[in-house]
């Protein structure tokens, strides 16, 4: 569980996100959606103790992030980038095996390299391991990076709009990889999703946030309504069933 | 792959040493021998920690433009060094020995360079432009202080000093020598204890921290080593702007790999062999003195012109 | 207040300070001082201050850039080169023909600036400066490297630093002619003002780009060279002066590029005063001094844009 409380975070004189209170319960998928400024990448950056609390406190599993060193953290959370900044010249291998850092210290012993070939093939990855991230297409460089955070071995994975660069192909199979890894992998995964329909389909529970402030939160099917999505996006949306699943028409 | 680059460095450098103490050795061997080691090994030593420093420096500051000289880290040593004579006073610093004089700057100079840059780097997402203008003109700033302090001091005050402001590749003291060496070994060891830590550090600020590594605190700590090898290098032989530079850039360009066990290494031997090489070009072959620090300065710059033009900002 | 105020008050402090700096100094009070070294100097101390802001201005508005000044396009360096050029081949040459060859070369490398910006994107606005600072940091190596071999190493660390101290009754009249240039330079302000609009509104506008940018970079590298050979380098005048009058008063030509000349003038003359007191009886160069201010205040000036949220 991710507990979140009176998280307040100030940029200059605006105010980002307006004392946000919420529990995300571990193990499934949890969506935060919500307009442009909402706060979604502000929120997950502080979870992911990429910035620093200004206000409020929060835990992950009773590992409050201020007191807790951030070895500690990186054993419990994994957050899936998406560039390596200068170091392009890395191999798609290299990059997992970074992944086993807070385990190993660089030092790669057999479980590490286990874990690694585990990451390779789970993730389709095994043909490409010895490509240059840089010679690789988007849709793999994608992969890469969340068998990295796969291969960091959490409980935990963080991920900041990851469908956004990929096609309709790769969007689906990232989702589906996510849904198994909390199904058969006890993970609990939060991640920013600009789309509703794909927070409608896949996802477990959905936290509604615009202008820093909590609107919904809640298990998906009970809180993605279309009166919530107005209420959030200011926009009529009707229910659309689809086989099993329901899904939103805002177009 | 990268192990045969190494070992060629290796054989060059050593040749190119056995070039520039034999070559055109007559009259007293034994003396000028001793005076071309001697040299040497300052080139050698300066021209390596030069190199290393830089390539720290890039991968703490995630990018590959920037250097500790650009950012002025050299121009706020020799300030450092005018300020500890303008309070000390002149006679004093002659009553001192060298290697006490030389720790006291170095210790201002890690502390400053240390706060400074660490603020300058902090501002996230500060854009690079930014940066490196602001390094340029830091350089300036701190050139002028130290011109205004120069005009201070008393002119025979300022004579003592003037020997290590100017210093050049030929002044070197052994004693200042030995020790500067031995500092920087025991740098390079810090140093390789860590390079795996310096590959994490590389991926960037975001992958880093998510890894668990402090990124702030590491930061501050191979500033720390980074002004200690420029501290050393500028007490030497004085400011050489751009070698860092023209080092980082060819040995990226030998070994994209990533790891800095072979990064630190490689920048080492070619920021040696550099100056080991153009030493012995200026002097022995083309028989002008101590014009290799202009040189450097002109095609660095140039390079650096064609880096930030060229856009191969990240 | 009112404008006639505010003039009053501008003249007055103008007065005082050259009355402070025709006074200063170690030798008697005399006519033959006074006329032979104070006053050229203080005189001096205006002229360069005043023409260096105000071609700093002209390169602002031509390069459309806040941030660059003759220093920062080679101007100044390239005005060195030829001074060098010019004492190497013809050491007894008088001071005039350094002066244009100075001119010449700063024209030279100032285009040669110009046309490097030209290729840079407008949408980087530091990367321009960037450019023009290694530029003359290259120009800048190359000169070392001449004076280095023509043994005149010393003779050009003293220019390095602007200083008014050799000013004497005759070596500095021809600053006069960078007070005309700057003169010119006010009386085509409002062409220069839309030449900062650039090329396709000056030409809808029915105005000769190319010639009045000539005027500009004319008026540029002319008070470049002549300033580098009667004074030296002044850093950081041109371009701390118009920011720190733009911030204040705006941007209207007409009306600013006399105040730019007048703080400029103030400033010089202050750094000047200030470089004679401070170690009394010696002299620390105005170059120096504002050396250092222009650089905290162009540090602040890169570092102060705060997070817009």
């Amino acid at each position: 569980m991710i507990n979140i409380s009176n998280v307040s975070h100030q940029i200059g004189t605006s105010v980002i996100l307006d004392d946000i209170c919420l529990e995300i319960p571990s193990n499934g998928i949890t969506a935060i959606i919500g307009p442009n400024g909402a706060g979604k990448s502000t929120l997950v950056n502080l979870i992911a103790r990429q910035a620093a609390l200004q206000n409020g406190r929060i835990a992950i599993d009773d590992l409050d992030l201020s007191s807790t060193a951030t070895e500690a953290l990186a054993l419990k959370m994994a957050l899936v980038s998406q560039s390596v900044g200068v170091a392009s010249r890395i191999r798609v291998k290299e990059l997992i095996a970074f992944g086993r850092w807070p385990h190993n210290k660089g030092v790669l012993r057999e479980t590490d390299k286990n874990v690694i070939n585990l990451a390779l093939e789970r993730f389709d990855l095994v043909e490409l391991q010895n490509r240059f991230l840089d010679q690789i297409s988007g849709g793999q460089r994608q992969r890469a990076f969340i068998a990295m955070a796969f291969a960091q071995e959490t409980d935990w994975m963080l991920l900041d709009e990851p469908l956004n660069n990929l096609d309709m192909f790769h969007a689906r199979a990232l989702m589906q990889e996510l849904r198994s890894l909390t199904d058969h992998g006890n993970k609990g995964i939060v991640m920013v999703i600009h789309d509703v329909n794909y927070a409608a389909r896949w996802s477990d529970n959905c936290i509604g946030l615009q202008s820093g402030k909590l609107i919904f939160s809640g298990p998906t099917n009970e809180v993605l309504t279309p009166k919530n999505i107005k209420d959030l996006f200011k926009i009529e949306v009707s229910r659309v069933s689809c086989g099993s699943q329901q899904l939103f028409d805002h177009y | 792959m990268a192990n045969r680059q190494i070992w060629l460095l290796v054989a060059g450098l050593l040749l190119s040493s056995m070039i520039y103490l034999l070559w055109g050795l007559s009259g007293n061997i034994s003396f000028i021998l001793e005076l071309r080691s001697k040299k040497l090994l300052t080139l050698i030593a300066v021209g390596g920690a030069i190199g290393v420093a830089t390539i720290l420096f890039q991968t703490i500051s995630a990018n590959r433009i920037l250097t500790p000289a650009i950012m002025g880290f050299d121009a706020l040593y020799i300030l450092l060094q005018t300020l500890f004579v303008f309070i000390l006073g002149g006679m004093s610093i002659a009553l001192l020995p060298n290697s006490v004089v030389f720790m006291g700057t170095s210790g201002m100079m890690v502390i400053c360079a240390t706060i400074l840059y660490q603020f300058l780097l902090k501002k996230d997402g500060q854009d690079l432009h930014v940066l490196i203008l602001v390094g340029v003109i830091f350089g300036l700033f701190f050139r002028s202080i130290t011109s205004f302090m120069q005009r201070l001091i008393d002119p025979s005050e300022f004579a003592m000093i003037q020997s290590s402001m100017f210093a050049s590749f030929s002044s070197v003291d052994g004693f200042s020598l030995i020790i500067s060496c031995i500092l920087i070994l025991t740098c390079l060891a810090v140093i390789f204890k860590h390079s795996r830590l310096l590959d994490v550090l590389a991926l960037g600020r975001e992958m880093a921290v998510s890894l668990g590594v402090s990124y702030i605190a590491h930061q501050r700590y191979f500033l720390i080593i980074i002004s200690l090898l420029v501290c050393i290098s500028t007490a030497l032989v004085g400011p050489i702007t751009f070698l860092g530079l023209l080092v980082s850039a060819i040995t990226y360009h030998l070994a994209p790999k990533f790891k800095h066990a072979q990064l630190v290494s490689i920048s080492f031997l070619l920021g040696a062999l550099f100056l080991v090489l153009g030493q012995t070009a200026f002097e022995r072959v083309l028989r002008l003195q101590s014009t290799l620090s202009i040189v450097i300065e002109f095609i660095g710059g140039t390079l650096f012109l064609y880096l930030v033009i060229r856009g191969r900002l990240k | 207040m009112s404008f006639g105020t505010k003039e009053f008050f501008a003249i007055l402090s103008l007065v005082v300070l050259g009355l402070v700096s025709v006074s200063l100094g170690t030798a008697e009070l005399s006519f033959e001082v006074l006329y032979l070294s104070r006053i050229p100097r203080t005189l001096s101390c205006i002229l360069a201050g005043a023409s260096l802001a105000v071609s700093g201005l002209i390169i602002q508005i031509l390069v459309r850039n806040k941030f660059v000044e003759p220093g920062t396009t080679g101007a100044t360096e390239s005005a060195m080169l030829g001074v060098l050029i010019a004492t190497l081949f013809a050491p007894s040459a008088s001071i005039f023909i350094k002066m244009v060859f100075a001119v010449i070369c700063s024209l030279i490398g100032t285009f040669g600036f110009l046309s490097l910006a030209r290729t840079l994107p407008n949408d980087q606005p530091l990367l321009i400066p960037l450019v023009g600072l290694i530029y003359a940091g290259i120009i800048g190596a190359g000169v070392t490297f001449i004076a280095y071999q023509g043994d005149l190493l010393q003779y050009l660390g003293v220019w390095m630093s602007g200083e008014f101290s050799g000013i004497l009754s005759g070596r500095y009249e021809i600053l006069w002619f960078a007070a005309i240039a700057a003169l010119i330079a006010y009386m085509s302000a409002n062409q220069l003002t839309v030449i900062g609009l650039g090329e396709s509104t000056t030409v809808n506008l029915g105005l000769n780009y190319r010639h009045v940018m000539l005027i500009g970079i004319a008026t540029v590298a002319t008070v470049s060279g002549i300033v580098v050979v009667t004074i030296g380098i002044l850093p950081f005048v041109g371009l701390v002066v118009p920011n720190v009058v733009s911030r204040i008063f705006g941007d209207n030509l007409k009306q600013t590029l006399p105040i730019v000349a007048f703080l400029g003038g103030v400033l010089v003359l202050t750094s000047d005063i200030i470089g004679r007191i401070v170690r009394f009886p010696y002299e620390v160069p105005a170059g120096t001094i504002f050396g250092i201010v222009g650089a905290a205040v162009f540090l602040y000036l890169l570092l102060r844009k705060p997070a817009h949220g």
